[in-house]
């Protein structure tokens, strides 16, 4: 078994390790423990900046400090991030193009217990739909770190999608090549092309070895980055694959299986099926049991898998 | 202040207010009246309390300005002009294709302008986000904040003016433009933000009230707000709105529309008249 470790308890840990930057700013919303800013509090007390449960003033201060020359990651969960504070991203953030980097938390159905109403399962759609947003959805977390890593070297605003749960670890740091818009491809094959993001990957993984037993070749594709987008490895994929399957922990509308779509259809277009949340609101439960609920597991990528084949020419 | 000082300053005041006339006239649409009423707070801050160089917009140790009010962009954008940022003349591409001067402020295009603002209620965060910044970094820069009366029902005013009491920001000063009219009436009919002074002091900030148009009441507070440590300062300015332009004064219908070309020609001969009478 894996190691196993939150992309939260990474995006903490790499905001410790790169906070030496003094220009680096953190802004929480009374969430520090949970969304692990806490690490980065520890070492830099004086760059951390709780601005208590007001999501939409501290989204609007993150800006009047990125216009004064600050790096500024604001943290809380996704749901009031992307939701709550969404005009405030949208027009105090992105239409100034100023570097803030979201870091939400708690992203998808797996929060688990406390249910729908702290689940955000549309928070890829809504920032991805913003101009000058970038939106990265890291699966593990190895890729998380790299996710902070680029998102301080890019400058403007980035979306960084993160989760509670636990989760194994994929990638090798020392080989892992995370660059911001490139996808990562993770296993070749000619059958048909799994595309997958977050914590759907591990589950992907586990659908490509169940597909292989079965005699069909899977090529295993990590979007990370969904805007900007990686158009050439999923236009690559549809040309040499001829069907496509995306996973996402998201509604499928609006998703990385939207963004997927949106490609393909323009440039290449192949069947596709998508494995995500088929818009309908989460509820409290333990983590694996709402995945089996709604229908992300690795048997639900094979069914779909099946289903894409059957429609492939 | 002089007598020299505030002839100079009602005549930059002035200055503005055509420039606010021309640039929404040309426009056709546009807030030519909340921006009159705020037009001599926008001199006093730009020709007599502001460190800003118009050679280097961007200058790191400037004081800051931000429009919470963001529809009132044609008073910012004229103010700008008046000061030298970008030529006078400018003002009337406002609201135009392919002109910089956007319906709204943007910071990316408007030399000078240090905040995009438009959506109610974000710019006095972004204020407190730089005055943040600026005690952070040990800068002696101060942030300028002007808020709507109107602006004041929006929730986020509140959680802005409760995280600047937080942090102490004493290099922050807003002004809150009391014009009393909002675009549906009244603002006590609307939805009465009163009593505006108790809840400011109840959350913690140094609360001053000026007659908007006196340049001598807005310089004695201003100089107050300096003397004022560990707290954020809030004038409230008691305003009129579309002061100096006759037909426009406390009309809300002068809300949000622009003046037609007669409206406009009175408008701008009613202010050369007033700067005749200053001697200019």
């Amino acid at each position: 078994m894996a190691e196993k470790i939150a992309t939260r308890v990474a995006y903490g840990n790499a905001l410790a390790e790169f906070g030496e930057d003094k220009n680096i700013v953190v802004l929480d919303a009374d969430l520090s423990k949970s969304t692990k800013t806490d690490t980065f509090k520890k070492k830099y007390p004086e760059r951390h900046f709780n601005m208590g449960i007001a999501e939409g003033n501290m989204m609007a201060v993150a800006a009047g400090m990125a216009s004064c020359g600050k790096t500024v990651f604001a943290s809380t969960f996704a749901m009031f991030a992307a939701g709550r504070a969404f005009e405030q991203i949208r027009n105090s953030i992105c239409y100034p193009n100023l570097n803030v980097k979201i870091g939400a938390t708690h992203a998808g159905i797996t929060v688990g217990e406390d249910g729908a109403s702290h689940q955000p399962i549309e928070d890829i759609a809504l920032m991805r739909s913003i101009p000058n947003m970038v939106v990265i959805s890291p699966s593990d977390a190895v890729s998380a770190f790299e996710a902070v890593k680029a998102a301080i070297s890019h400058s403007g605003p980035v979306y960084i999608r993160l989760g509670r749960l636990d989760v194994p670890v994929i990638y090798n740091k020392e080989s892992l090549d995370f660059k911001l818009g490139k996808g990562i491809q993770l296993t070749d094959g000619r059958d048909v092309t799994i595309i997958a993001n977050g914590l759907m990957l591990p589950e992907a993984i586990k659908a490509q070895e169940i597909l292989k037993e079965q005699g069909i070749e899977a090529r295993l594709i990590d979007i990370h980055t969904i805007k900007p987008i990686d158009k050439d490895i999923i236009i690559k994929a549809a040309k040499e694959t001829g069907a496509i399957v995306t996973a996402e922990e998201h509604n499928i509308l609006g998703g990385l299986g939207s963004a997927v779509a949106e490609v393909v259809v323009q440039n290449s277009p192949v069947p596709i099926k998508m494995v995500g949340i088929e818009d309908k609101f989460g509820k409290s439960g333990k983590p694996a049991e709402l995945m089996v609920r709604y229908g992300l597991t690795p048997e639900n990528i094979v069914e779909k898998v099946m289903a894409v084949l059957a429609m492939k020419k | 202040m002089n007598n020299e000082k505030i002839r100079n300053l009602k005549t930059h005041a002035a200055n503005i207010r055509k420039g606010i006339i021309e640039g929404t006239y040309a426009a056709g649409s546009g807030h030519p009246g909340g921006s009159l009423s705020c037009a001599d707070i926008m001199a006093y801050l730009y020709f007599e309390a502001m460190n800003v160089d118009v050679a280097n917009p961007k200058m790191l140790e400037r004081d800051r300005f931000v429009m919470s009010k963001g529809h009132c962009a044609p008073a910012l954008y004229a103010a700008l002009a008046e000061k030298g940022f970008f030529p006078m003349e400018d003002l009337k591409t406002l609201r135009h294709i392919d002109s910089y001067l956007q319906g709204h402020p943007n910071m990316d295009t408007v030399p000078g302008c240090d905040m995009s603002t438009g959506s109610l209620g974000q710019g006095i965060s972004a204020a407190v986000g730089m005055a943040m910044a600026g005690k952070l970094d040990n800068m002696q820069y101060r942030v300028y904040a002007v808020l709507g009366d109107g602006e004041l029902e929006e929730g986020q005013v509140w959680e802005a003016a409760m995280s600047a009491a937080h942090y102490k920001l004493d290099n922050l000063l807003t002004f809150v433009d009391y014009n009393g009219l909002q675009i549906d009436g009244n603002i006590t009919e609307v939805m009465n933000p009163e009593p505006i002074a108790d809840k400011f002091k109840a959350f913690g900030w140094n609360v001053l009230a000026v007659n908007a148009h006196n340049f001598e009441e807005i310089d004695n507070a201003v100089t107050q707000a300096k003397q004022t440590n560990n707290k954020p300062t809030v004038i409230i300015a008691h305003s009129i709105k579309g002061k100096d332009v006759s037909f426009m004064e406390n009309e809300a219908s002068w809300h949000g529309s622009a003046p037609n070309k007669e409206q406009k020609e009175k408008a701008i001969a009613e202010l050369d008249a007033l700067l005749k009478e200053l001697g200019v």
